[in-house]
């Protein structure tokens, strides 16, 4: 049987990992609030702006016209990977999950002989895929300086899919992240971005308004598109930050629950141990005293 | 002078603004414009510039850069790049703007040269509406 102290210094180091759980469980919950919130007040823009994108993108699509962003580079034989992950670990399967989703389309990709190019935005993902794709890997996006992430991170992002595309290293770009259902649910998503494909608009009142256009139909799509580009990185950005506190918050409250349960039973055998020496040590003393 | 319409100005973070209002003025990228209702359904591009709400109460105004702005009769809806009110508008931020419009022209094609040196020069005329100076 293991000796008092010992057990003693054990329930002691069970119960500061629990504190410890506990903390972070509740900071994960104060930032999820204004992780959602953030995401929340992004929707608007980005739903009008794909609203309106995909009307220009459907009346131009099959035109010779159409920019290259929209009709794609003509193959699609390089595929490149945007593997958004977190910066930090203990949050469950939040950034496995999407680096399992990941690689099933690379294998997949692979299967079918293309070339599989990959972009990590977060530490966490570029460790877990630097073994296998380690040559595919054509950079890395560090956000670990950025509390919160902005419009202006996801323009960088943007700036540099769209600067690699135009310079052809790849034909076909899908980003991968978590989109926030609950606390407990994630869903692992991969987005095509490049060439864009934009959700139709639902054909109510507004689809069949005829609008002017200034100054082109054209111009404006072509001005438009990379900012396009920007803000379905943004929004992925968003659900990722919303996704990953939540996930956390649910890992350390299972991690606080399970610390609790081991001091329980800590405790009963603890309690245990300590009858027996004293049980033992009367025993002792009265088989002291008969043998006078 | 009765009629109003929806204003809405949303960037890519938040939503700024949303009230009636009675007309917007907008700087286009092909020229100024001003919506009221019952305007024509348009879609246009911004240039840096300012926006210009009229309010039953009260009038308001952003400095926006870039973006788009959805007319129709009902209503006018401006998507901006970013979007700062007026009156919370500083030298800070308009060296923000100015860094963001050189750090485009950085990178910039052949094709989007001339575009990119419009944009610096709208900025510059903006701050000069705003009684700032674009620092050289």
């Amino acid at each position: 049987m293991a000796n008092l102290k010992d057990l003693k210094n054990r329930i002691e180091s069970v119960k500061n990992t629990r504190k410890i759980t506990k903390a972070m469980q509740m900071v994960a919950a104060a930032k999820l609030r204004r992780a959602q919130d953030a995401a929340e007040s992004g929707r608007p823009y980005a739903e009008r702006f794909n609203a309106v994108l995909g009307g220009l993108a459907a009346a131009s699509t099959g035109g010779d016209s159409a920019p290259k962003l929209l009709a794609g580079s003509g193959s699609d034989q390089v595929h490149l990977l945007v593997v958004m992950t977190a910066e930090r670990g203990l949050c469950g399967g939040f950034n496995s999950s999407i680096v399992k989703k990941a690689r099933a389309m690379a294998e997949d990709l692979l299967a079918h002989g293309k070339t599989v190019k990959i972009l990590t935005v977060g530490k966490k993902g570029r460790e877990q895929l630097k073994r296998e794709y380690g040559d595919q890997m054509i950079g890395h996006v560090d956000l670990s300086g950025v509390r919160n992430v902005g419009y202006d991170n996801a323009q960088a992002i943007a700036h540099d899919l769209i600067h690699r595309f135009n310079e052809g290293e790849f034909d076909v770009a899908t980003i991968f992240y978590n989109t926030f259902e609950s606390v407990i649910t994630q869903v692992p998503t991969a987005k095509q971005v490049i060439p864009a494909s934009f959700d139709a608009p639902d054909d109510g009142a507004s689809a069949s308004t005829v609008y002017d256009y200034e100054p082109s139909e054209e111009g404006i799509l072509e001005t438009l598109l990379p900012s396009g580009v920007a803000t379905q990185v943004f929004s992925a950005l968003l659900e990722n930050a919303a996704s990953e506190q939540g996930a956390r918050m649910a890992a350390m409250d299972n991690a606080t629950r399970n610390a609790g349960e081991m001091i329980e039973k800590l405790t009963i055998e603890y309690n245990r141990s300590r009858q027996a020496v004293i049980t033992n040590e009367l025993i002792e003393i009265i088989s002291g005293a008969e043998a006078l | 002078m009765a009629d109003t319409m929806q204003f809405d100005l949303v960037s890519p973070e938040r939503s700024l603004a949303s009230l009636q209002a009675t007309a917007v003025q907008l700087p286009g990228a092909d020229g100024d414009m001003t919506a009221m209702p019952n305007h024509a359904p348009t879609i246009t591009t911004l240039r840096p510039g300012i926006v210009r709400v009229e309010a039953p109460e009260g009038n308001a105004e952003f400095a926006v850069t870039g973006g788009f702005a959805e007319v129709t009769a009902t209503g006018t809806s401006v998507l901006a790049e970013r979007a700062v009110p007026v009156s919370e508008m500083t030298q800070d931020l308009l060296d923000a703007f100015v860094s963001d419009a050189a750090a485009a022209s950085e990178n910039a094609t052949p094709e989007n040269l001339d575009e990119l040196a419009k944009r610096t020069v709208d900025i510059a005329a903006m701050a000069n509406e705003l009684g700032l100076t674009v620092k050289a």
